[in-house]
């Protein structure tokens, strides 16, 4: 197997109410892929790309084909991922395994989401598809209430009296809308405080609104390439050194396990195997922060905290970008913004910018950062993680 | 391979409040709601067996933004009940002001029965699904064995 490179990427803002169309959002974030990777759209030999809801929110399926015709790297394979949220990062893995394996030199992963089309009403209920439509839907889950039955099961669980959980779940949403404020590309750019937090209104219990990502519009696009073409077009090329994905049941079947969630734990073992370090290795983390509580559960599988421990990162701020280990330092699916067919490859984008040190100007830089992990969930069951390093 | 409990047999027991799974002739292991195999050994040498329906409340939530379509049942309670077989299933808690819906519920004692969801543009068909209620009675009687 061959070493892959990510050797440049683009973003459109995360926003609502876009004005532009998703496929023109795709096209933007991809042309910028291309020209700062400096290859021409003819030398891509094939596109992965991610979109979920393309169906709901703009009658448009197969955006994937539109796409290769629209930036003219025309009659290439192109193919489209799903995997709920985690959509962006299945796609970046598998082309990965197709640079890997010799067959392509240069392929192109993009993803775009334009979710806010759909207005809240049919967004909660699509978002609801990615849990079981027999077992949960029935009983009214949507994707917030997941997440609010995690974070009273983690109280429950580790004793942790629930005003105090979810003061710790507020420093974690306080956090990415610090850091939002420095990233020209996120939805929100606006710092909050506590007692705006926990004085929001109710979604589920106990999440408010601002525990709860937004839905969004938005794109974002890499150039994978062998080691070999990426040494040629780039001096600071960043490598895929690993990655992990693991799947799951409805949420009910995972009994014996939560809170934790085993798909998470099993994907991050392979990661980092692969990659050859541990927790301890990661300078710089992007994990999927689709609600608070998320967060937290996140970190304890991913290594950085003992389980039942996590909220205490956020509380002290080991979580910013001097702490032990900076989290989200993009502002994270919470400000940024979640497009979900796009989420993965930006949170990709954003590590990969991390470890080529090109953040300084935004004051979003970890420095010195030289290995960055991902993580990306998808419905109440697919975990997909990535290692990058820089030599 | 044919399914030993499909999705519409097991949704119609339900709307007779009677709660169907899988017990596993190889490992023993009860699966409910069913799927194809054992989900311990995934062994496919199921037999359908009749749960009691009782249970203890591990989780829940009260949901006040519901999906398009369902605005109407907001504010509603959801729980994951531990049933005593061992799985644990969700549906709704009633019986309880949802206002009134806090941790102390966790570990609260509940009896079964059911309500039929009857679908939307994007569901194929009507599901039943399972409610719980908090059964005082139950509780002491349990408590006094």
């Amino acid at each position: 197997m061959r070493r892959v490179s990510v050797i440049g990427g683009g973003h459109t803002r995360f926003m609502a109410n876009s004005p532009n169309t998703g496929l023109e959002l795709l096209a933007e974030a991809s042309m910028e892929a291309v020209i700062n990777s400096k290859i021409s759209p003819r030398d891509i030999q094939a596109v992965y790309c991610g979109n979920v809801l393309g169906d709901f929110s703009e009658g448009q399926g197969m955006i994937q084909s539109y796409l290769a015709n629209e930036i003219g790297c025309n009659y290439v394979p192109a193919t489209k991922f799903e995997g709920a949220c985690a959509t962006g990062t299945i796609a970046v893995r598998d082309a990965a395994m197709w640079v890997a394996s010799g067959v392509y030199d240069i392929v192109l992963v993009c993803g775009v989401e334009k979710a806010t089309a759909m207005g809240t009403p049919l967004a909660t209920r699509t978002f609801a598809m990615f849990g079981d439509s027999r077992f949960e839907y029935p009983a009214g889950f949507t994707f917030p209430a997941v997440f609010a039955m995690l974070a009273h099961l983690y109280a429950s669980r580790y004793h942790i009296p629930l005003e105090k959980l979810k003061e710790q779940m507020a420093y974690v949403s306080i956090q990415s809308h610090y850091y939002g404020v420095k990233n020209p590309n996120a939805q929100f750019q606006k710092e909050i405080t506590l007692e705006k937090v926990l004085g929001g209104p109710m979604v589920t219990t106990p999440l408010q609104l601002l525990d709860c990502c937004p839905f969004s519009d938005g794109a974002a696009a890499v150039i994978l390439a062998s080691e070999e073409v990426a040494k040629k077009l780039t001096d600071k090329p960043v490598y895929i050194a690993g990655s992990g994905q693991a799947s799951s049941g409805h949420l009910a079947s995972q009994y014996q396990y939560l809170p934790r969630i085993q798909a998470r734990e099993i994907s991050v073992k392979q990661a980092y195997g692969m990659a050859g370090v541990g927790p301890k290795d990661i300078d710089v983390c992007e994990l999927h922060d689709c609600f608070s509580i998320a967060s937290i559960i996140a970190v304890e599988s991913l290594g950085f905290a003992d389980f039942g421990t996590a909220g205490k990162l956020w509380e002290k701020g080991e979580t910013k970008i001097n702490g032990k280990i900076p989290i989200n330092i993009s502002g994270g699916l919470k400000a940024k913004g979640h497009p979900i067919g796009a989420t993965g490859i930006s949170q990709v984008y954003e590590i990969t910018r991390q470890l080529r040190g090109e953040l300084v100007d935004q004051g979003r830089q970890v420095e010195g950062a030289k290995t960055g992990l991902v993580d990306t969930l998808g419905g109440d069951g697919i975990v997909a993680n990535l290692v990058l390093k820089r030599d | 391979m044919k399914y030993k409990l499909n999705f519409y047999t097991y949704s119609n027991a339900l709307k007779k409040n009677q709660l169907l799974g899988l017990k596993c002739r190889s490992c023993g292991t009860i699966t409910c709601p069913p799927i194809m195999v054992c989900r311990k050994c995934a062994d496919s040498d199921q037999e359908v067996v009749q749960l009691t329906g009782k249970g203890t409340i591990e989780t829940f939530t009260t949901t006040f933004v519901a999906p398009m379509g369902r605005e109407v049942e907001a504010p509603y309670t959801i729980v994951m009940v531990a049933l005593d077989e061992g799985p644990w299933i969700s549906g709704n808690l009633i019986d309880i002001d949802p206002a009134r819906v806090d941790m102390t519920i966790i570990g609260s004692r509940v009896t079964f029965g059911h309500k039929i969801f009857p679908g939307d543009s994007y569901s194929s068909g009507q599901a039943a699904r399972p409610l719980f209620s908090i059964n005082h009675s139950l509780q002491l009687m349990e408590n006094n064995i």
